[in-house]
């Protein structure tokens, strides 16, 4: 069974299943307009909390608040499963395409076979959405990919039951209610309003452009505090998770950039078509901080050092402090 | 990022598989998408990575062959999982596993246990018990 399921190849897998599962209800909407009305740019560095064994950094929102929160703001229900038994899970997911419904499933990349080995970690929020079965092979839409592929049930299984950092738990979702009236106006100007807040406005060092300051800070002294193997360990990790799968180096600075420019049109407001810009600008600083801790970690840059990645780092983090306290402050209407 | 800029450092991470998808702006600022082979430093990173992950299995494989560790170490790390993780598959205490871990305590587990872990890794109870 084939559910007719047009596979779109998105930059990121979040935002690309939701476009994808939308566009399949008839609500047409781009990826960058899922990531801003989403909420889903933001910076968070917490030093304290280690996933194999390297501090967290990160340039996004949770797994998952995109699609929570875009649905929220447009009125779009949706329907969420969670298993602790493989084979109901699959049951489930089985009852829900001969229905004709493509269903979102939650997986590991480690355990999707046609993903390249090189990205194949331990990373258990990966969106897909599978859209038919035939046999015992179902068939995914993996945004990423260009072309739609095909699973066999045992690593979906797999796939969909992975332990870790979060578990999986069979995670699967699908809309159950998609407005003709998205109301996307008022929706673009809420995500608009809420990763300018968050990126500004929390008072806590940890959370938005404050924490890439104190990430600045903190970099100043990796060398000394970690020894020189381990600062670049440290060094790597930040630029990894910055690089994630489809931000464009830019830790998803660009695709807010296409959303701002989206939205400039859809509220006739042209001065978020200079906000898209300065956004721009800022993503370019990123992807230079990222290609000198890249040659730094390499070994193969006698020029640079850990103050001139600080500095370079404090200066993005005051950028962003000021570009979305600015953009807190714009008026906007609907 | 200008779409001229999109870098295209291929070193084969990709496998060839499909080109990832970035944003970045034409020549009058307008935003659109351009797919991509790799970028250097992203490329430098993931492989760093990998190969810290080889130097550890690597490091395993000495220590069991010392008689230190038993071979469910080098299927652990060759899964990039540690002890808290692989504990959440066994549905076991991290103690526990640690103790599995051991070549001592390895010898000593019955064949429900190591068809569990065999299970885990996806491959055989014989294969399990070496570093192949």
């Amino acid at each position: 069974m084939i559910i007719p399921f047009e596979h779109s190849q998105s930059a990121h897998c979040e935002t690309g299943v939701l476009s994808n599962l939308l566009r399949f209800h008839g609500a047409d909407v781009s990826e960058p307009l899922g990531l801003g009305v989403g909420a889903g740019l933001f910076y968070s560095h917490m030093p304290f909390i280690k996933v194999n064994d390297l501090p967290i950094t990160t340039y996004r929102t949770m797994p998952g608040f995109i699609f929570k929160k875009f649905c929220r703001r447009t009125g779009i229900k949706v329907k969420r499963f969670k298993f602790k038994d493989p084979e109901k899970a699959m049951l489930a997911l089985d009852e829900a395409l001969e229905q004709g419904l493509p269903v979102g499933l939650l997986t590991s990349v480690f355990y999707l076979p046609y993903l390249p080995r090189a990205f194949r970690f331990h990373f258990n929020a990966h969106n897909i959405v599978a859209y038919g079965k035939e046999g015992d092979e179902y068939l995914i839409s993996d945004p990423i990919l260009e072309e739609p592929v095909r699973i066999d049930r045992k690593m979906l299984i797999r796939a969909r039951f992975a332990k870790g950092m979060p578990n999986t738990n069979g995670q699967m979702y699908y809309p159950t209610h998609v407005p003709d009236d998205l109301n996307l106006n008022k929706a673009i100007i809420s995500g608009i309003k809420a990763t300018a807040r968050d990126m500004s406005t929390i008072p806590i060092s940890f959370f938005g452009g404050k924490a890439i300051g104190y990430l600045a800070s903190r970099l100043k002294n990796y060398e000394k505090k970690y020894g020189e193997e381990n600062a670049k360990m440290y060094l790597g990790n930040i630029v990894r998770m910055q690089e994630e799968i489809g931000t464009g180096g830019a830790g998803f600075r660009f695709m807010f950039g296409a959303f701002l420019q989206e939205a400039a049109v859809h509220l006739g407001n042209p001065a978020l078509q200079q906000k898209s810009l300065e956004i721009t600008k800022i993503g370019d600083l990123w992807r230079s901080f990222a290609y000198d801790c890249g040659r730094m970690c390499k070994g193969r840059a006698p020029d640079m050092n850990f103050d001139l990645l600080s500095e370079q780092l404090k200066v993005i983090g005051e950028q962003e402090l000021r570009f979305f306290s600015s953009l807190r402050k714009m008026d906007l209407k609907a | 990022m200008k779409k001229d800029e999109v870098p295209q450092d291929n070193e084969d991470l990709l496998e060839g598989k499909f080109k990832v998808i970035k944003y970045a702006i034409d020549d009058k600022g307008n935003y659109g998408t351009v797919g991509s082979v790799g970028w250097q430093p992203e490329n430098t990173v993931l492989k760093q990575a990998w190969e810290k992950i080889h130097e550890r299995v690597e490091q395993t494989v000495i220590k069991i062959n010392a008689g230190e560790l038993s071979p469910l170490a080098y299927h652990m790390e060759k899964q990039i999982m540690d002890p808290a993780m692989l504990g959440q598959y066994m549905g076991l205490s991290k103690r526990k596993i640690k103790r599995h871990l051991s070549a001592k305590g390895f010898a000593r587990l019955d064949e429900e246990t190591l068809m569990k872990y065999a299970n885990v890794f996806d491959i055989s109870v014989s294969q399990l018990k070496t570093t192949e």
